[in-house]
Formats: C-alpha cells, sequence, structure tokens
C-alpha cells in the first residue's frame, strides 16, 4: 500500500518531466536521423538554454515563457552557424570526425561558459503555483512546461508533414542523393534540420531551468538521457523521441517505489544497451 | 641489430617513451616526476585505445570504464584482501580484460555510431553500478590504509615505484601496439576497419578477431587504474568513471594520428603539455577549455589522419620509420 502510494506521488511527476526530456532528445534525433551525425554539443545548448532564461528573467525582467521565444530563434541560428562552421566539413567523413568536431563546439561553449558563469550552480526563482490531484501535489511550472513540449512536438509534426522545407527535410533524411536529385537543396535543408536540432535543446533547456536548479555542466546528464530517450524511440524518429521520453518518465517514476532511486541510472543505461543490442531501431521503429 | 631493421617503427616511440621516463630520474624533482607520469599514464591509455580505434576502426567513447573497473577490482584486492600491489596490478589487467570479453562478446557487433553510443551507455551503467555496490565502498568509494605502503618503505618510495611500474607498462604497451601492427591478427583488424564485410569475405573471422582486439585493449588500462588509484590513495566511482576522460582520449588519438604507434604517443604527450601551459598561463587559463576545442576542431577539418599520418602521406621517405 505504501509502495503505491509512493507510485502515486512520483508517476505524474515523472510523466511531466518526461515530456520535457523528450522534447530534448527530439533535436538529437532529428539530427541524427537527417545526416547521421550524433550531436555532441547538444548538452551544452541544453546548458545555454538554460542560462538564456536565467539572463531573461532575472537580469532583465522578461518572463520565462516569452523569452523562450527569444531563445528559441537565437538557438535555430546558433545550430546553423554551428552547423556551417563545425559540421558541413565533416558530413561525409567517418563517424569518428563529426563526433568530435561536435564535441569540440561542446568543449568551446563550455569553456566560455565556465569563464562567464563559472561551474557555480544556478536557480531562476519562478513560480505558477501548484495544485493537488489526489495525493500529489503538481508543480505549475512542470505542468506548463509539459504542455509546451507537446505545443511543439506538434508544430514540429505540422512543420515536417504539411510544409515544404518540412517535406524536403524528410526528403533528405530518407535519401539524400535522390533528393538532391529532385532538386532539394540538401546544403541548406542539412544546415536548417542542425538549426531546428540546436534550438529544441535550448528550448528544453530554457524549461527545465524553470524548475530545476543548474550550472553551465548540466547539459551533460540531460544529453546523457537524450541518449537514452532517443534510442528508445528510434534514433532518427523525432516523434517516437516524445513516447520514448514518456517511457524514461513513467520508469522513473515507478523504480522509486521499488528499489533506491540511485538504481535508476543504472537500470536506464542498461535498458539502453540492450535495446540498442536487441533492437536498434527503437522501441518503435524508425521510418526507414 | 637485423631486428632493429627489420622494426624500425618501434625505434622512435621507444626513444619518446625513455626519454620521458629518464628525464625526473635526471632532473630528480618531484614535480617533473608528476608531470612525467600524468603524460605516461595518457600514453598508455591512448596507446591502448588506439588498438581498438586506430587498427580496428571501432569508435569506442568508454574507453574509461575499462581504466576504472580494473582500478577498483586492483584496490579491492590490496584494500580489503590484503594483496601486495603486484599480483593487485594483474587482477585488475585481468578483471579489464574479462569484462571486455564478455561485454564485446555483445556490443562489438554493432556498428559505426551505434558501437560508440553502446560505450556510453557501458561507461553510465558502470559508474552508476559501482554507486550501489557496497562491496566497492558504494559512493564513498575506498580509501587506502596508510598502513598499505608499510612494505615497499612508505608512501613516498612507493610513489617512486608505482613511476617505475607504470613506465614499465608503457614500454609494453608499446611493444605490444607495434607487434600487434605488424602481425597477421593486426592485418585482419586493419581490414576491417577498411572495410568489414570485405574482410570476413577474405576469410578473417572478424566476431572472434574484434573480440580479442577489446580485450587486448582492455587490459593496459585496468593495470594503469589501479596504479593511479594505488598511488592516489582514493578510489571513487567520479574520479573512476570520468565520461570527459575517454573523450581527452580520442581527441590524443586523433592529434598524433590514429592507427600508428607514434601517434598516441606524441598525440598524448602534445596534449597533456598543451592542457598544462593553458591551465597555467595568464591569458588563456580561463578560456583554456575553449583553446583546445579550437584546436581539436582544426585537427578534425583539416588535418584529419593525425599529426604522423599527415607526416606519413606529405614525405614518402618517413613512411618506414614512421609506423
Amino acid at each position: 500500500m505504501q509502495q503505491v502510494n509512493l507510485l502515486l506521488t512520483s508517476l505524474p511527476d515523472g510523466i511531466l518531466l518526461g515530456f520535457v526530456f523528450g522534447l530534448a532528445a527530439m533535436g538529437l534525433a532529428m539530427i541524427w536521423g537527417v545526416m547521421n551525425v550524433i550531436n555532441l554539443s547538444h548538452g551544452s545548448m541544453i546548458a545555454l538554454g538554460m542560462f538564456g532564461t536565467f539572463m531573461l528573467f532575472i537580469r532583465l525582467g522578461i518572463h520565462p515563457y516569452l523569452g523562450m521565444v527569444l531563445i528559441a530563434i537565437v538557438g535555430l541560428v546558433s545550430g546553423v552557424v554551428i552547423y556551417f562552421i563545425a559540421v558541413h566539413r565533416v558530413i561525409n567523413a567517418p563517424h569518428l570526425s563529426s563526433l568530435l568536431a561536435t564535441f569540440s563546439v561542446n568543449m568551446i561553449i563550455i569553456g566560455i561558459g565556465t569563464a562567464i558563469f563559472t561551474t557555480s550552480p544556478y536557480n531562476v526563482d519562478f513560480n505558477m503555483g501548484s495544485f493537488r490531484l489526489g495525493s500529489t501535489t503538481i508543480l505549475g511550472t512542470r505542468l506548463i512546461a509539459a504542455l509546451i513540449a507537446i505545443l511543439f512536438t506538434a508544430g514540429l509534426y505540422l512543420f515536417l508533414y504539411k510544409t515544404r522545407p518540412g517535406k524536403y527535410i524528410r526528403a533528405v533524411t530518407n535519401n539524400r542523393a535522390a533528393a538532391e536529385l529532385m532538386g532539394v537543396p540538401s546544403t541548406r535543408i542539412l544546415a536548417l534540420s542542425f538549426g531546428l536540432g540546436t534550438m529544441l535543446a535550448a528550448v528544453s533547456g530554457a524549461l527545465i531551468a524553470t524548475f530545476f536548479p543548474f550550472s553551465i555542466l548540466s547539459g551533460g546528464g540531460y544529453e546523457l538521457k537524450s541518449f537514452v530517450i532517443g534510442v528508445l524511440g528510434g534514433l532518427g524518429n523525432p516523434i517516437g523521441a516524445l513516447v520514448g521520453g514518456l517511457v524514461l518518465g513513467v520508469l522513473e517514476g515507478i523504480i522509486p517505489a521499488f528499489l533506491e532511486t540511485s538504481w535508476v541510472p543504472v537500470i536506464e543505461f542498461a535498458l539502453f544497451v540492450v535495446i540498442l543490442l536487441v533492437k536498434p531501431t527503437g522501441l518503435f521503429g524508425a521510418k526507414r | 641489430m637485423k631486428t632493429w631493421q627489420r622494426h624500425p617503427g618501434i625505434i622512435l616511440p621507444l626513444l619518446v617513451v625513455a626519454g620521458l621516463v629518464l628525464w625526473p630520474v635526471i632532473s630528480g624533482n618531484e614535480s617533473d616526476r608528476e608531470t612525467s607520469f600524468t603524460i605516461l599514464k595518457a600514453i598508455a591509455l591512448a596507446s591502448s585505445l588506439n588498438i581498438l580505434l586506430g587498427y580496428t576502426g571501432y569508435v569506442s567513447f568508454g574507453h574509461i570504464v575499462f581504466y576504472g573497473f580494473g582500478g577498483y577490482v586492483g584496490i579491492f584486492t590490496v584494500d580489503q584482501l590484503g594483496w601486495s600491489i603486484f599480483p593487485g596490478i594483474l587482477a585488475g589487467g585481468i578483471a579489464s580484460g574479462l569484462l571486455a570479453f564478455l561485454l564485446g562478446k555483445a556490443i562489438l557487433r554493432l556498428r559505426g555510431a551505434y558501437f560508440a553510443l553502446a560505450t556510453i551507455g557501458v561507461n553510465e551503467a558502470m559508474k552508476a553500478f559501482i554507486n550501489n555496490f557496497d562491496l566497492f565502498g558504494g559512493p564513498i568509494g575506498m580509501v587506502l590504509k596508510f598502513s598499505v605502503y608499510k612494505p615497499y618503505g612508505g608512501a613516498a618510495r612507493a610513489l617512486g615505484m608505482s613511476f617505475y611500474l607504470l613506465a614499465g607498462l608503457v614500454f609494453i604497451t608499446i611493444i605490444v601496439s607495434h607487434v600487434i601492427r605488424t602481425s597477421k591478427f593486426g592485418l585482419g583488424l586493419q581490414a576491417i576497419r577498411e572495410n568489414e564485410d570485405a574482410a570476413e569475405v577474405m576469410g578473417v573471422v572478424t566476431p572472434n578477431v574484434k573480440t580479442w582486439a577489446y580485450v587486448l585493449s582492455a587490459i593496459v588500462p585496468g593495470m594503469v587504474g589501479v596504479l593511479f588509484f594505488f598511488k592516489n590513495g582514493l578510489i571513487e566511482p567520479p574520479v573512476a568513471f570520468p565520461l570527459h576522460a575517454s573523450i581527452e582520449l580520442l581527441v590524443m588519438v586523433m592529434l598524433g594520428g590514429q592507427g600508428t604507434v607514434l601517434g598516441p604517443i606524441l598525440g598524448a604527450f602534445a596534449y597533456q603539455g598543451m592542457r598544462g601551459y593553458l591551465v597555467i598561463s595568464e591569458i588563456f587559463k580561463d578560456i583554456q577549455l575553449s583553446v583546445a576545442g579550437v584546436l581539436l576542431l582544426l585537427i578534425v577539418l583539416f588535418i584529419p589522419a593525425g599529426a604522423v599520418g599527415w607526416l606519413r602521406h606529405r614525405i614518402p621517405t618517413l613512411r618506414r620509420v614512421l609506423a
């Protein structure tokens, strides 16, 4: 009975967080799907999103959800810039090159961030109230964050399936050579996809900052979560990432009811390796 | 003399390492010895990673897992079972080799980025597991008692001894690396790197060959881990399994030139030297990570074969010496 109670308190929270983590993973899955690049600068962009919220809200007094629009735009632009500087030259090189290129971007961002913000933890003191659902208390910020994550997913879905650039992105995902022969401007589409992936990372960082303390280094942990979620939902399947995030959120909600919380990462990463081995296309299968 | 002529590629690596070992011996300065220890450790780890990365072409982001796991097993035998450090080092190496064997049977089926991702997962899963594993001290880890160093003539003498042990290990690593590169086994690995399917068709038993390459690359980090944490006196999960250290090793191998014996040595030397300089320099100390990042990016974009690879490409007459 005690376990059921514990489950009821931790599960809703886990689900809400799962949506936000899913949003971050969507960015990673998108870049992987379109250009077969594992973006190791993902974590640092999440961290930049967090500090974006901090700067805009604490320093300039802009409302976090309004500031998020600005963060999204900056994220998109910096993603495109990163693509042209670091990724474009190695897009057809072996995996090691693109992994190291994006990792060096990660080092550059973290280095500058450390010089400006140091590595000490920051906190955005922001409250949207809370309400009770049965025996659990749900924080307003988390509920809104989850809703925004769902909104972004719906927007991305519409973009990918209803607009011309979106269809181009899907065409390049399917077969870049064929898409180029059909007249798709592949370089611009690759840059746009990288920008979108980076934007999703920055936005999820901005959302996480409204309810968790953070430092310039905390992006790394969320990047690892994104890997796990990406593999759960199928790398290269951005929409599946949201479902993967939900699965991870539910797991994080359920496991503490039966085991100590410190076992959560053990199970998560073991699951990650097992899924890679058994079904590398993810639980829901990438569209390939 | 004949043997040297047949193996010109090993001379330069051995000379570099010998120089590194002799430098603190001649200067007699203890801080020089610490610097040399750090560089030698990086050389051993990078050279062992090169067996998998450079020869076989498999990108591992979790090479440090063998260093941490071997270190834990070795320190456990020294601290809890009261073994001497020598069998402790062997135990660490064997434990890492076994881990690599079991892991290799499973994850070496994956290729390319999937393998790289799986190795990240393995590293994080192991770190989280050790964090919960009470026999190894859980999140607190293990602290070596001062009396552990007594049989070696006190802590100061034990520090000196671990330096020479590490030097020995580095020599063995380089010789093994060279022997693999010139052997039939190594040819099989390089065939896998170029085209795994073609290698299989040509009769390379790829699953076995890959597994043995993985095991060979794991043993040295396990032994180095035991030595380092014996010298350190303390082992705890975040210090034993730092993910970024795995990536630093990749950088070293890339910097010097993957798939060569000399490359990882030069890369480790250059990277550690550069880091040492950046950390203390007035201008760069705050953004040393960024400077290193810019350098790495330039190398990846413009000299992907690394320093040795580039030299081999540019000056063909050097190819015999720069192996």
